[in-house]
């Protein structure tokens, strides 16, 4: 277990600051601070100022004009946009006058002119700023009798979003997001004045991965989210405050349900975390907690099928397995999908039993010494400097990181360089952007590095490495290389890893990282060799996820005995012996840490589907089963437990009960054990070098078992630069033959200049053919041969 | 049809030239499109759209905010009618109403034979000259409702194909900077100096 | 010199000369007056040696001197502008606004048509004074002629060296880009002149903090100035501040262009001694208008474009002086004057300048997209007959959403009101939403007998609110 120390957050009293100044809304003094916006000092006070263009994350607009105030004037009062107007000392505000009240009646009652009246059947009712505005600063009845602007009602601008134009009051809120935030400006204010409406280009869907934050700022019911259509009216909806445990941003979240169904996921501010943003993939696959193909109890093999089994027979069963098992031949795969309690209550089996097989990753990120270097977070690496990225394209990966990294270069606080196989997300925003064919990114860096611009520009500040596995057909040794270059030529960098599971980093942190460096590869390995007699896969399932297909079929088939703990039978929980249902997110309380070592709170909101159980409560009595008694039956006996042995975790249960942000639990000085990268062998030049990198969208469980994106994945396919694409004489679409030594596959063929000549761009676990039948763990690299059929 | 001819991405990359951002150009091509295709076309928009660096939709958002352009094909000639304060003053209504029985057709119809469009337009910054209106951006002063049956006489037969190109093309004469005499445009960020002639010296 | 007796230049269209001071429209008289031969042979881009002949500073310095108040509409001295700039932040534009559009404006479109070296050599000497280091001529997209005017003599300019890479063979160099629009007045506004010219939709900026001369084309200090501001430049640098002061008053120097339309007598364009001439010597003058038409009452004028408040004969003696025309209760705007004689139909004149704004609206914010429409909506069944006098009430309060508090309006001695004098406050980010309540406000306080013959008299709300 790695050391971990407490480095909680001190709430900061902060020294005389002097940027410090004072105003006074309706006769109360307000402190607040040069250049902030008296809308936003008046928040802070309590005194609430209606809107609805502004919002605090994204630049004012001043276009509705609901937010008038009064401040005194050289020349008496004058009427300001409050969303606009910058606090200065001294500076006296009146939101309550005569003539202010007015002015809020009269834009409300324009506003309502030509909006219809929906509301009974509008899904924003009784959530919506401009109804409830309408009551609280409205005159009353309209005297608007003119016939309204009509629409056709609403339309699908994209496979998620419904915009309804008659309701739209053009705040410019979806459109600013679209550009400013998401920068994917695909809608935008059509036509001109009182004909003005919001649309895309035609046949040019809103297909942005983040366009549920557009339906979720839209101050009225203009935009509506397809997966919460019809479902529910606020009035009806609980909620609870959690984070999203979908990759490990963590965004912060609010989990909506009724009648004991979870309905939806928005957005909230965590000022060091997700600005209120989350990534589609996060928001809507919600619908996955409800999917009727949920597993409700546990299953036992018999012969070639499975058949219900009570919890006591399968605890039973699977203890047994473990008690007879020869020592030293357990393993524990995953971990990485469930809470840190969840992940400290198998690490803590796993001790009992002296399981040295555990990791919970899937060959798929980078081996903990990552966590050896100086630590960043998200903040830090946003505030400013210079930002290396040796990472995937963040956009796909973890989508809400790459909103911040955008927002900061875009802002100029940061310079990002970027060396990777195929251009990303950032690419635009990057200061420099290099491609470099995989296997060749170490070097490729340290030449980038060696320019005189570039070494000053990282003397100048800060430098935050970003350190991900783009490729995964690529040794992880690579990016551990690149990143040691860059260590080596700025001694003072941070890193940021970027691994990619929920609860990846708290999964190794509590206890499932490897041990004597025998990773899940290794563990596959030795399985495959007859060397483990009980494989438990704590919701994880390798024949989907580790990318030498071949060793994870392997690896399951050698294993005596198999136990998968999870919340649908997955294409490895199929071999299973046994099957444990697994409680869902959403339906149990715990904590979980994020990619920077974030420890937030995740919670229970319905009754777990079936009998299915929180992982660390199948821990437990597992525990008790093979005659260790750990003495937990509570969630708070488990959090104290894993308060007193993890030292970092000492402050998290009341720090997290208390705060939004959570609290960064720093994952201490793991050893590093020097790694070699092999060097990668010359590409023959008739050759492509394969660059197996995520999409958003794949096969996932959660997104296949959600309907509303379940079809949004690309398909397999390879994408080539365009002359490659000439060179192997195939037409965009056309099937290509893919194969080298392993194996031969056929896909379809797409170009693109974003792929450097020689590379070959093929998205993992994408419905259609399996490039992982070509890959081989161990490879540095894989080149793959493309024919045209 | 409908992209940009090679002839045309030539002349948009002159134009872009001439700006510190291409996104400057974006309505100078939207007139070079519709210059070429007598409309604007989508597939126009979104060539326009991958050469000044702008998804489609912004450009459809630009261009739809401006009256000039047209999504849809018009007439050869397009007879915008001026109907503001001061052509209403002296008689625009009439010769609106005039227009329509002669052309047989409404505001904003065009004739079947797809010859002439007809528009109600807004001040035409002639407004000492009024009623007046343009045919595709040129003038006609003080028009009687003789006038107009003389200019659409004089359409029809063909009389005016020197005088006015179809519609499209607005000004006949473009712009050309020679390369040798050019200063060029830089982004605004590439520039930290301040002009050479601000050096408290007379230039000459 | 004399007056063109046979009416206007068959050349110059609206245009009457006569025997005042020329400083814009001197080369008006020769047919070829745009072309770059006729203008070196009349003291063409003399000005512009004059003021490379000096430092940048000085040249900036006499320009403040001559008080060059801008002709686009609010009348800022052009000097003063220039120095607005913030200090050492480079580069620094110059955008030139000829996309003249408002109602009853005739004078910048002459102006390009008719010597566009004039409003070239100007543009050199704003950017060699204020270190603009490169110029956007935006000109109306409607204007062909115009276009093709500045093109052909840009063309001629940059062959001849006055343009372009070190201009007269000395340091200064400076490219002046013709730009052009495509229909919509609102890109009139300096700031959403600027969004059009980056590509945008022409929807204005809020100012503060978007003044130009601070954050203006791509962010950058950038100095928006009108054709007919800067056409007053080559003779300035010509003749010096003085000369140029010694011209009108000492809050309006020099001339400035005004275009009297509607039912006058000799409806025309004039290039007028500022500050000093009145309205009645524009109307009535044997120089100028010569009068209502076939003798009629005058019934009421709009002074300064349709944005402005209206006048009557009571302000017949106002001179063409900013603050005087303030004080009466509207402004002097673009140099606009309409004249609506004893027949005229004041509801349906109110709706057509309305409807005009109303229609040119960006649509950015709340209260002119909402209101100006709204307004035009009752405004048209009021003078379809089928408006009531509750109509009439509710086009005051709509205007209270777009202005709130009193509006400027003219004194009347009939009707004995006096005048609310201008600014007005408003809710709006630019002046279009006031706009559109400005016609409906004055046609309402100085005409309410003809609205009220027009409405029946029902205080009810109409029935189909009710089923609404
Ligand atoms: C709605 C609106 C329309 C305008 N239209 C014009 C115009 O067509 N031409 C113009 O020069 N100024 C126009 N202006 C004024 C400009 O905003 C700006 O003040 C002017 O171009 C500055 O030049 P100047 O200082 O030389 O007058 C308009 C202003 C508003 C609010
Ligand atoms: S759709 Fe909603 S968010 Fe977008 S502009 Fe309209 S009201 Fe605003
Ligand atoms: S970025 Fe990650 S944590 Fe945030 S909403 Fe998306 S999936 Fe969830
Ligand atoms: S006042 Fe009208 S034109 Fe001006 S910004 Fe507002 S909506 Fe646009
Ligand atoms: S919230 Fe300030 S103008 Fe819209
Ligand atoms: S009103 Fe018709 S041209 Fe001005």
């Amino acid at each position: 277990m790695t050391t971990i120390d407490n480095s909680a957050e001190v709430e900061n009293t902060p020294p005389v600051d002097p940027n410090a100044v004072t105003i006074t809304i309706n006769g109360r003094a307000v402190a607040a601070r040069k250049g902030e916006l008296i809308i936003a000092a008046a928040d802070r006070a309590n005194e609430y100022i209606p809107r609805f263009c502004y919002h605090p994350r994204m630049s004012p607009v001043g276009m509705c004009r609901q937010c008038l105030v009064e401040i005194e004037g050289p020349r008496g009062p004058m009427m300001v946009v409050s969303c606009m107007t910058p606090v200065a000392d001294g500076q006296v505000v009146r939101t309550d006058t005569p003539q202010v009240k007015r002015a809020h009646e009269g834009i409300l009652e324009l506003l309502l002119a030509n909006h219809p009246l929906d509301c009974p059947v509008c899904d924003k009712g009784g959530e919506c700023p401009l109804q409830d505005q309408a009551f609280s600063h409205g005159a009353g009845e309209s005297r608007f009798v003119e016939e309204k602007r009509h629409y056709e009602k609403p339309i699908a601008i994209s496979d998620l979003v419904f915009l309804d134009r008659e309701r739209c009051i053009l705040c410019d809120r979806c459109t600013r997001f679209a550009d400013e935030v998401a920068g994917d400006p695909l809608i935008s204010f059509t036509q001109r004045g009182n004909n003005t409406q919001v649309m895309t280009f035609p046949n040019e869907p809103f297909a942005s991965y983040f366009s549920g934050n557009t339906v979720q700022i839209c101050p009225v019911g203009a935009l509506t989210a397809q997966p919460y259509r019809f479902k529910a009216r606020p009035w009806d909806l609980e909620q609870r405050e959690s984070t999203c445990t979908t990759c490990s941003v963590g965004c912060r979240t609010v989990v909506q349900s009724s009648r004991d169904e979870i309905l939806r996921y928005q957005g909230v501010d965590s000022d060091p975390v997700n600005w209120g943003w989350l990534c589609d993939r996060g928001r809507f696959n919600f619908q996955s907690v409800n999917s009727e193909d949920r597993l409700v109890s546990p299953q036992v093999k018999s012969g070639d099928s499975f058949t219900s089994a009570s919890w006591s027979d399968a605890l039973e069963t699977v203890a047994r397995t473990m008690r007879l098992a020869t020592p030293g031949s357990i393993a524990i795969l995953g971990g990485a999908r469930g809470t840190n309690e969840d992940a400290f209550m198998w690490a803590t089996l796993a001790d009992a039993l002296g399981v040295t097989m555990r990791d919970a990753q899937m060959d798929d990120g980078l081996p903990t010494s990552i966590f050896s270097y100086t630590q960043a977070t998200i903040d830090s690496a946003c505030a400013g400097g210079t930002v290396i990225l040796l990472a995937p394209d963040l956009k796909e990966e973890l989508p809400v990181l790459h909103l911040r990294l955008r927002d900061a270069a875009d802002k100029k606080r940061i310079r990002i360089i970027e060396v990777s196989s195929h251009e990303s997300g950032l690419t635009k925003q990057a200061w420099r952007s290099v491609r470099a064919e995989s296997g060749t990114i170490a070097t490729a860096l340290g030449a980038l590095l060696a320019d005189s611009e570039v070494a000053a520009q990282l003397a100048s500040g800060p430098v935050t490495i970003v350190a991900g596995r783009a490729n995964l057909a690529e040794s992880s040794a690579h990016t551990m290389a690149a990143v040691d270059v860059a260590v080596g030529v700025a001694s003072h960098a941070a890193v940021l890893p970027v691994l990619r599971r929920g609860n990846v980093r708290g999964a190794l942190s509590v206890g499932l990282a490897p041990q004597n460096g025998k990773d899940a590869a290794a563990i596959l390995e030795a399985s495959a060799n007859g060397h483990v007699e009980c494989l438990i896969l704590l919701g994880a399932d390798p024949m989907s996820d580790v990318a030498d297909a071949d060793l994870a079929r392997r690896g399951i088939a050698g294993a005596k005995f198999v136990v998968a703990i999870d919340t649908f039978l997955t294409q490895s929980a199929a071999h299973a012996d046994v099957v444990l249902p697994a409680a869902a997110y959403g339906e149990k309380d715990g904590t979980t840490m994020n990619l920077e070592g974030r420890v937030t709170n995740v919670v229970q909101k319905i009754t777990p589907r079936g009998t299915s159980r929180a992982d660390w409560m199948i821990a437990a009595e597992l525990a008790d089963l093979v005659g260790h008694d750990t003495g937990v039956t509570t969630l708070a006996d488990v959090q104290k437990l894993l308060s007193s042995r993890v030292p970092g975790f000492g402050v998290t249960t009341t720090a997290v009960a208390i705060k939004r942000d959570g609290v960064v639990v720093s994952a201490g000085t793991p050893v590093r054990t020097p790694l070699s990268a092999t060097p990668a062998p010359t590409r023959n030049s008739y050759e492509f070098r394969l660059d197996l990198s995520r999409k958003l969208y794949d096969r996932a469980v959660g997104t296949i078992t959600s309907p509303a994106i379940a079809e949004l994945s690309v398909g397999a396919s390879v994408c080539i630069h365009p002359l490659d694409l000439e060179r192997v004489g195939a037409a965009v679409g056309a099937t290509v033959r893919v194969s080298n030594n392993h194996s031969s596959i056929v896909l379809p063929v797409a170009a693109s200049a974003a792929v450097p000549r020689g590379t070959a761009v093929v998205p993992f676990n994408q419905p259609g053919a399996d490039i992982r039948e070509l890959i081989r763990h161990g490879e540095s690299v894989v080149d793959v041969r493309i024919e045209s059929m | 049809m409908a992209r940009l001819t090679e002839e045309n991405v030539r002349l948009a990359r002159e134009i872009i030239s001439r700006y510190p951002k291409p996104r400057s150009a974006t309505i100078p091509l939207l007139h070079l499109a519709q210059e070429q295709d007598g409309f604007v076309t989508n597939e126009a928009m979104e060539h326009i759209g991958e050469l000044v660096g702008a998804t489609s939709a912004e450009v459809y958002g630009t261009a739809s905010f401006y009256e000039m352009f047209k999504f849809e094909p018009v007439g050869k000639y397009l007879i915008n009618i001026c109907g503001t304060m001061s052509c209403a003053l002296m008689g625009a209504e009439e010769l609106m109403h005039h227009a329509e029985a002669r052309l047989g057709i409404h505001m904003g119809g065009t004739t079947p034979d797809g010859l002439i469009t007809l528009e109600r337009a807004e001040c035409q910054a002639a407004c000492t000259e009024a009623p007046c209106l343009q045919v595709n951006y040129r003038y006609r002063f003080r028009v009687t409702a003789e006038n107009f049956d003389t200019l659409v006489d004089q359409l029809q037969s063909g009389a005016l194909e020197g005088e006015i190109p179809a519609h499209g093309t607005v000004a006949a004469v473009r712009q050309h900077i020679p390369a040798d005499k050019a200063v060029g445009a830089i982004a605004p960020e590439d520039v930290t100096e301040g002009p050479a002639w601000l050096d408290g010296k007379a230039a000459l | 010199m004399t007056s063109n007796p046979g009416g206007t230049w068959p050349h110059a269209p609206g245009y009457y000369t006569g025997d005042r001071p020329k400083i814009v429209t001197s080369r008006f008289e020769y047919e070829d007056s745009y072309t770059l031969q006729r203008y070196e042979a009349t003291d063409g881009y003399k000005g512009l040696r004059a003021a490379l002949s000096k430092p940048a500073a000085d040249v900036h310095e006499e320009v403040k001197n001559a008080t060059v108040l801008g002709r686009g509409g609010a009348g800022f001295p052009a000097g003063n502008k220039w120095g607005l700039t913030p200090q050492g932040v480079w580069p620094r534009y110059l955008v030139v606004n000829g996309d003249e559009s408002e109602p009853g404006t005739y004078k910048d479109r002459l102006l390009m048509e008719r010597d566009p070296h004039q409003l070239i050599e100007g543009c050199l000497i704003a950017c060699y004074a204020a270190g603009l280091s490169r110029c956007f001529l935006y000109i109306r997209g409607e204007m062909a002629l115009a276009q093709e005017r500045v093109a052909a003599a840009l063309n001629e300019a940059y062959a001849a060296g006055y343009v372009g890479k070190n201009i007269l063979g000395s340091k200064f160099s400076v490219d002046i880009v013709l730009h052009w629009g495509a229909g919509a007045y609102v890109v009139g506004e300096e700031t959403a002149l600027i969004e059009s010219l980056e590509g945008n939709r022409g929807m204005p900026r809020l100012k503060p903090p978007y003044f130009p001369a601070a954050i203006g084309l791509y962010g950058q200090p950038t100095i928006v100035n009108n054709v007919e501001t800067l056409a007053n430049l080559p003779w300035l640098a010509r003749n010096g501040a003085a000369a140029y002061t010694a011209i009108g008053t000492a809050t309006s120097p020099g001339t400035r262009m005004v275009a009297v339309s509607g039912h006058v007598k000799r409806p025309g364009v004039y290039e007028i001694i500022n500050g000093l001439t009145t309205f009645r010597d524009l109307l009535y003058g044997e120089e100028f208008c010569q009068g209502i038409r076939n003798d009629n009452e005058l019934k009421a004028f709009v002074p300064g474009g349709g944005s402005a408040p209206w006048f009557t004969e009571d302000q017949l003696d106002v001179a063409f002086e900013g603050p005087q025309a303030g004080a009466a209760g509207s402004m002097l705007g673009s140099g606009a004057v309409m004249v609506m004689d004893s027949t005229t139909d004041i509801p349906r004149a109110a709706l057509t300048l309305t409807r005009f704004y109303a229609h040119e609206s960006c649509g950015k914010c709340t209260p002119c997209r909402e209101g100006g429409t709204w307004l035009e909506r009752i405004l048209s069944r009021v003078v379809d007959g089928k408006g009531t006098d509750a109509d009439l009430d509710q086009l005051l309060e709509v205007g209270q959403s777009i202005c709130p508090g009193e509006f400027p309006h003219a004194s009347n001695a009939k009707l004995g009101i006096s005048a609310v004098p201008f600014p007005y406050r408003m809710n709006t980010i630019c002046f279009v939403g006031p706009s559109a309540y400005a016609p409906v406000h004055s046609a309402l306080t100085l005409f309410r007998s003809e609205f009220e013959a027009r409405v029946t008299k029902r205080n009810l709300i109409p029935v189909t609110a009710v089923s609404q």
